[in-house]
């Protein structure tokens, strides 16, 4: 991208987060640059983490400091910074942030999906503990192999299932509506929607088992969780 | 000497993370190591009263990073224990003052003299704690056993982790056996199912903690008090010794059972 300014700036999507190489003009326009992007895509941007890329310029601890802090500013995460300049490479090292080429990926390793995709059957996976303060927003299905904690939320598309303790709060369906169901090993939710319909669970007692919540014909229905008798 | 960098930090704010920065720095400090405290809760500084160096507060964290002074000067050698110092913060300045960078250039240069650097966090997720976590090479996180000092404890564990800082430390403080026992408590066992992170130390209410922290003698100095103890194991847990948990949970025996299997809302 270039503004009139002429400072160029390119942001894009790499395996492990953003990649932003900057190339001439001045720090203070590059960085003000780089703000005002984020800025008009604060949504697109937030919790990223970002590699910037310097080619050899030189660039000191005050102003990486201060772009890290204005990054942080708007919840995104400058980790790394790859330079060709040692002096550069220092001065981000002592600010904590990676510097070692094969820790960001390089250009020829990214890859592109496989299109295999069956229409309407996307569904995104999360490998970890969504704790209090996270959420995961998509229009596909949603699948995590975790815990979902109290404060955490999850609104799908389609269907959510979870392996794990679902705590938090999880709307299904956004999408599909009645279609969807919210599966997990333990169910014991703060809230859970379907199709913006409230669902309030009855109280059980003992040991949890594997339950599946969802609609059919017009009826919330909740059932043990388990493999398809057919 | 090559330090470690603990950061103590809990979210919500009042459940003690100041008394466990003070008193796990005595404990480190009583086993011989040289430990530097730093109070990073600018503008509300609590951590040199608690540890009774008030007094001797000539230059502090924002007189260091604003060039004002050399950071030997702002460190504070207790008189009791003098592998013991504190970094006091500013109280007329807010957090801004200092920037997360500051903090890491800080610490590394304190790095290569002493073996412990502890890190007193302010309550809250915002710049404060950026500040306190930008260093940090091991995350202590204080909670209590009550449902909001959990929650929270559970979101700066998320941060942390989604900052790829740690490992992540838990101590649960001000346990109270009787109220566990009775069920009216979350017990650490409940604390822990949530949180999934490695506890390093289980705190029984006590009051000498509060009647020490007034007196700006911190309770670890007295290793008989059961806190005072329980702050010495977590200090032998942090330098690799296997230390049993003090049987604190009031689980045993039939009473406890049974508690636990009537108390509404349980598993």
């Amino acid at each position: 991208m270039m503004d009139q300014s002429g400072t160029s700036l390119q942001i894009k999507g790499v395996r492990d987060g953003l990649m932003v190489t900057i190339g001439e003009g001045a720090w203070s326009e590059i960085l003000e640059s780089l703000i005002s992007q984020i800025d008009d895509r604060i949504q697109f941007f937030k919790g990223a983490r970002l590699t910037l890329d310097v080619g050899n310029r030189i660039v000191y601890a005050a102003d990486l400091g201060l772009m890290r802090d204005k990054l942080a500013d708007r919840q995104v995460v400058l980790w790394a910074v790859l330079s060709t300049s040692p002096v550069t490479e220092q001065t981000a090292q002592v600010l904590g942030l990676a510097t070692r080429a094969h820790s960001a990926p390089r250009r020829e390793q990214v890859m592109k999906p496989v299109e295999s995709s069956l229409p309407g059957e996307n569904a995104i996976f999360v490998q970890r503990t969504l704790r209090s303060g996270f959420q995961v927003i998509s229009k596909a299905h949603v699948i995590v192999v975790g815990d979902i904690n109290p404060g955490a939320e999850i609104r799908a598309g389609g269907s959510v299932v979870v392996w794990g303790r679902l705590r938090g709060a999880v709307e299904a369906g956004t999408e599909i509506g009645d279609a969807a169901t919210i599966c997990a090993l333990e169910m014991a939710p703060m809230q859970i929607r379907i199709a913006e319909r409230e669902i309030m669970l009855p109280f059980r007692r003992g040991k949890p088992q594997p339950e599946m919540v969802g609609i059919r014909n017009g009826q919330i229905f909740i059932e043990p969780w388990k493999a398809k008798e057919k | 000497m090559t330090a470690t960098v603990v950061t103590v930090s809990s979210g919500k704010g009042g459940v003690g993370k100041t008394t466990t920065s003070a008193n796990l720095a005595v404990a480190l400090a009583m086993s011989g190591q040289k430990v530097v405290c730093i109070d990073a809760d600018i503008g509300l500084r609590n951590l040199d009263v608690i540890l009774g160096l008030e007094n001797r507060i000539v230059y502090d964290l924002v007189d260091v990073v604003e060039g004002r002074c050399r950071l030997r000067q702002a460190m504070i050698r207790d008189k009791r224990l003098p592998e013991l110092y504190l970094i006091p913060a500013a109280q007329t300045r807010d957090k801004s003052a200092v920037t997360p960078s500051d903090m890491v250039r800080l610490a590394d240069e304190l790095r290569s003299e002493v073996d412990w650097i502890i890190i007193d966090c302010p309550a809250g997720i915002e710049r404060g704690f950026r500040n306190a976590l930008a260093p940090a090479d091991m995350v202590i996180v204080v909670t209590n056993p009550e449902v909001s000092a959990v929650r929270d404890a559970d979101r700066i564990i998320g941060l942390v982790e989604a900052e790829e800082k740690g490992p992540v430390r838990l101590i649960i403080n001000r346990v109270n056996p009787e109220m566990v026992k009775r069920g009216d408590m979350l017990a650490a066992d409940d604390v822990l199912e949530l949180l999934a992170v490695e506890l390093i130390g289980i705190i029984p209410e006590d009051d000498h903690v509060v009647v020490s922290a007034n007196r700006g003698q911190p309770v670890a100095l007295d290793p008989r008090t059961r806190a005072g103890t329980a702050f010495h194991n977590i200090a032998r847990r942090l330098n690799g010794e296997q230390v049993p948990f003090m049987d604190l949970d009031g689980r045993k025996g039939v009473l406890g059972w049974l508690t636990r299997i009537v108390r509404p809302g349980g598993n």
